[in-house]
C-alpha cells in the first residue's frame, strides 16, 4: 500500500509534502467514524457512573445510577407527572416570553426607526441593562406575591431586554448604502421597511431572538426554584425534601432538553431565513 | 459624420447641432455646494439631453460624486439649481444589490411601483437577459462574480427605462478584461434605450472610449469639454482620439509626453 495510490489524480511531478498525504488519509478515515468517537468518551463516562453506583461507592442520596434515572423518568412519564410538571413549566415560559418579546421587539422597533424614539427609548433601557433582573425578585414578590405573575415578569424582563438591546443595533446597522439604492429606486416607507430594513436587521435580531430564549429558561429554573407549587422546579424542589436524586436529574434532563430544542428551533429558523449568506 | 469639434469650450452650454434637437433630461444651473467650510460645487452647470453619453473626469475631491448625488437626488440642493425630468437610475461602484433578495427580485424591485407582479417579474427577467445574467435570476447576489454584479446592477438601472442613466465609476474594481466587457455591454445597451448617460470616472481612457462628450471638473465647475465624434468602433487607435486624450490629460493636471506610450491603451 504505497502513498500514490491514495492520489492517483495528482501528477507526479507536483508532489506534494508527506504530511500532506497522512492528512488525507487520516481525513478520510476519520469522516467516516468521527461522529462515532465523538460518542466513545461519554459512553465510558456513563459506564463508569453505573459501575459505581452498582458497587456501593456512589449512594444514592448523592446521585442516583442512570439505571435508577432511566426507570424513574419513565415511571414519572407513567403517572403523568411529568407531563404536567413540564406542561406547566413550557406555559410559564411561552407567555414570559410572548410578553417580554412582544415588549423588546416594539421598543426597538420604535427606537430604532425614529431619532424621538431612540431619545425617549434607548437610554432607560441602556441604564436598566446592566440590572442583573434576578436581584429584582425580592422587588417582584413584594409587588405580585408568589403566584404565576412574578414568574412570568421575570422571564419577560430577562427576554426583552437581549431582544431589545440586538434588534434595536441591528436596525441601526442597516448600511446606508442600501438605504440610499431604496431611495433611488423610489421606494415608499413601507417597501423601505420590508425589503430594506427588516432583512437588513434580521441577523443581529435573530443573535438577539437565541439569547433572549436562553435567558427565558435560565429565569424559569431561577423562578421556580425559589418558590413554586407546580412545574418542574416544584418537583426537583419537592424529591430534594426525601433526597430522591434521581427525580432531580430527571428533572434537570428536560430543562436542558427544552433549552436544546429551542436553540435548534432558531438555528433552523437562521437557516431559513438567512439562506443569502451561503 | 466624422466631424469633431475638439477645441474646448468653457462652460456646459456648448452642445453639437444634432443634440440641440433632443430633449433636455437634466439641468444644472449654478449649483453650489459645500460641507462645513468647503466648497465642492462652485455655480456649475451642465445639461444633458436624451440620447447624449457624458463623461465626467476630474481629480479626487473635484466635486463628481456630489454631482451624480445631486441629479440622483441623494444630496440636497437648493430649488431651481437643478431640475431633471423623467425616471433617475443609478448604478452605484459597488452593485449595492440587496444581498437579502435574489437577483431577480433585486431587478424586480426597481419597478415598486408597477402594480402587476407578474409584469415586475417580466420585465425583470428580460432585463436581466438582456445583459445575459438570465441563468442567475435565481442565484443570491453573493453567488455573482464582481463583473456578474455590475451586470445584474446595470439591469435593475435599465429595467425602470430610465430618461438619465447615473454611473458612479462602475467598472473601477472591475478587472482589465471585465471592464472590456462591460464597455461593450453598456455601449450596446445604450443605443437600444438612448438614456442621456452621465458616467462618472477617474479612467481617461474609458471616458473617451465610451461618450460622446468629455467633462473635466476642477475646482467645482466645468473646466474644459470636448466633444467625441469619432465613431466608437474606429476609436481604438485614431488619431484624433489620442489628440483628445493629451489635452484632457493636460486638464487634469497630468505630466504627458512620454507617457503617452506607457498607459494601457484601455479605449477599446
Amino acid at each position: 500500500m504505497s502513498t500514490t495510490m491514495m492520489r492517483p489524480d495528482v501528477p507526479e511531478a507536483t508532489a506534494p509534502p508527506k504530511i500532506d498525504r497522512r492528512g488525507t488519509k487520516a481525513q478520510r478515515v476519520g469522516s467516516r467514524l468521527s461522529w462515532l468517537r465523538r460518542w466513545v468518551s461519554p459512553l465510558v463516562i456513563l459506564v463508569a457512573w453505573q459501575l459505581l453506583s452498582t458497587s456501593g461507592i456512589l449512594t444514592e442520596d448523592v446521585l442516583a445510577s442512570p439505571l435508577q434515572i432511566l426507570s424513574t423518568a419513565v415511571d414519572l412519564l407513567a403517572d403523568g407527572t411529568l407531563q404536567s410538571a413540564t406542561g406547566t413549566s413550557i406555559t410559564r415560559v411561552l407567555w414570559g416570553f410572548a410578553i417580554g418579546a412582544s415588549v423588546g421587539l416594539v421598543l426597538a422597533t420604535v427606537a430604532g426607526l425614529t431619532r424621538i424614539g431612540e431619545d425617549a427609548v434607548d437610554p432607560p433601557m441602556q441604564m436598566l441593562r446592566t440590572l442583573p433582573h434576578f436581584g429584582l425578585i425580592p422587588l417582584f414578590i413584594v409587588w405580585m406575591g408568589i403566584g404565576e405573575t412574578p414568574k412570568i415578569a421575570l422571564i419577560a424582563m430577562g427576554v426583552a431586554f437581549p431582544l431589545y438591546l440586538n434588534t434595536f443595533a441591528g436596525i441601526r446597522s442597516v448600511d446606508r448604502k442600501f438605504l440610499e439604492v431604496a431611495e433611488t429606486l423610489n421606494l415608499t416607507r413601507r417597501q423601505r421597511l420590508r425589503h430594506v430594513v427588516i432583512p437588513g436587521a434580521l441577523p443581529q435580531a435573530l443573535v438577539g431572538l437565541r439569547l433572549s430564549l436562553g435567558v427565558a429558561w435560565l429565569s424559569l429554573i431561577v423562578a421556580e426554584t425559589v418558590s413554586a407549587d407546580a412545574g418542574l422546579g416544584y418537583m426537583i424542589n419537592d424529591a430534594r425534601e426525601f433526597l430522591k436524586t434521581d427525580v432531580i436529574v430527571v428533572g434537570l434532563a428536560v430543562y436542558s432538553l427544552l433549552g436544546l430544542l429551542t436553540d435548534t428551533l432558531v438555528r433552523y429558523i437562521e437557516r431559513k431565513a438567512l439562506a443569502w449568506r451561503a | 459624420m466624422a466631424r469633431m469639434t475638439d477645441n474646448r469650450a468653457r462652460g456646459a452650454r456648448q452642445t453639437t447641432a444634432e443634440q440641440a434637437d433632443d430633449p433636455s433630461v437634466a439641468t444644472v444651473t449654478e449649483l453650489h455646494r459645500s460641507f462645513g467650510t468647503t466648497k465642492v460645487l462652485r455655480g456649475l452647470d451642465l445639461e444633458i439631453r436624451r440620447g447624449e453619453f457624458v463623461a465626467l473626469l476630474g481629480r479626487s475631491g473635484s466635486g463628481k460624486s456630489t454631482l451624480l448625488r445631486s441629479l440622483a437626488g441623494l444630496d440636497r440642493t437648493a430649488p431651481g439649481e437643478l431640475s431633471v425630468h423623467g425616471t433617475v437610475s443609478v448604478a452605484f461602484q459597488e452593485p449595492r444589490l440587496l444581498p437579502w433578495r435574489k437577483v431577480e427580485e433585486n431587478i424586480a424591485l426597481a419597478l415598486a411601483n408597477t402594480p402587476e407582479r407578474s409584469r415586475r417579474y417580466e420585465q425583470a427577467r428580460n432585463a436581466l437577459e438582456e445583459v445575459g445574467l438570465e441563468e442567475k435570476r435565481r442565484a443570491w447576489p453573493l453567488q455573482l462574480s464582481g463583473g456578474q454584479l455590475q451586470r445584474a446592477s446595470l439591469a435593475r438601472a435599465l429595467v425602470r427605462e430610465p430618461d438619465l442613466l447615473l454611473l458612479d465609476e462602475p467598472f473601477s474594481a472591475l478587472d482589465a478584461l471585465t471592464r472590456i466587457e462591460m464597455h461593450r455591454l453598456v455601449t450596446a445597451l445604450w443605443e437600444r434605450h438612448r438614456p442621456g448617460v452621465l458616467l462618472v470616472t477617474h479612467d481617461v481612457d474609458e471616458a473617451l472610449a465610451l461618450a460622446d462628450r468629455v467633462l473635466v471638473l476642477e475646482h467645482g465647475q466645468v473646466a474644459a469639454q470636448w466633444s467625441v465624434t469619432v465613431p466608437r468602433s474606429e476609436r481604438t487607435d485614431d488619431a484624433r482620439i489620442w489628440s483628445i486624450r493629451t489635452e484632457v490629460l493636460d486638464a487634469l493636471g497630468v505630466e504627458t509626453g512620454t507617457e503617452t506610450n506607457t498607459t494601457r491603451s484601455g479605449a477599446a
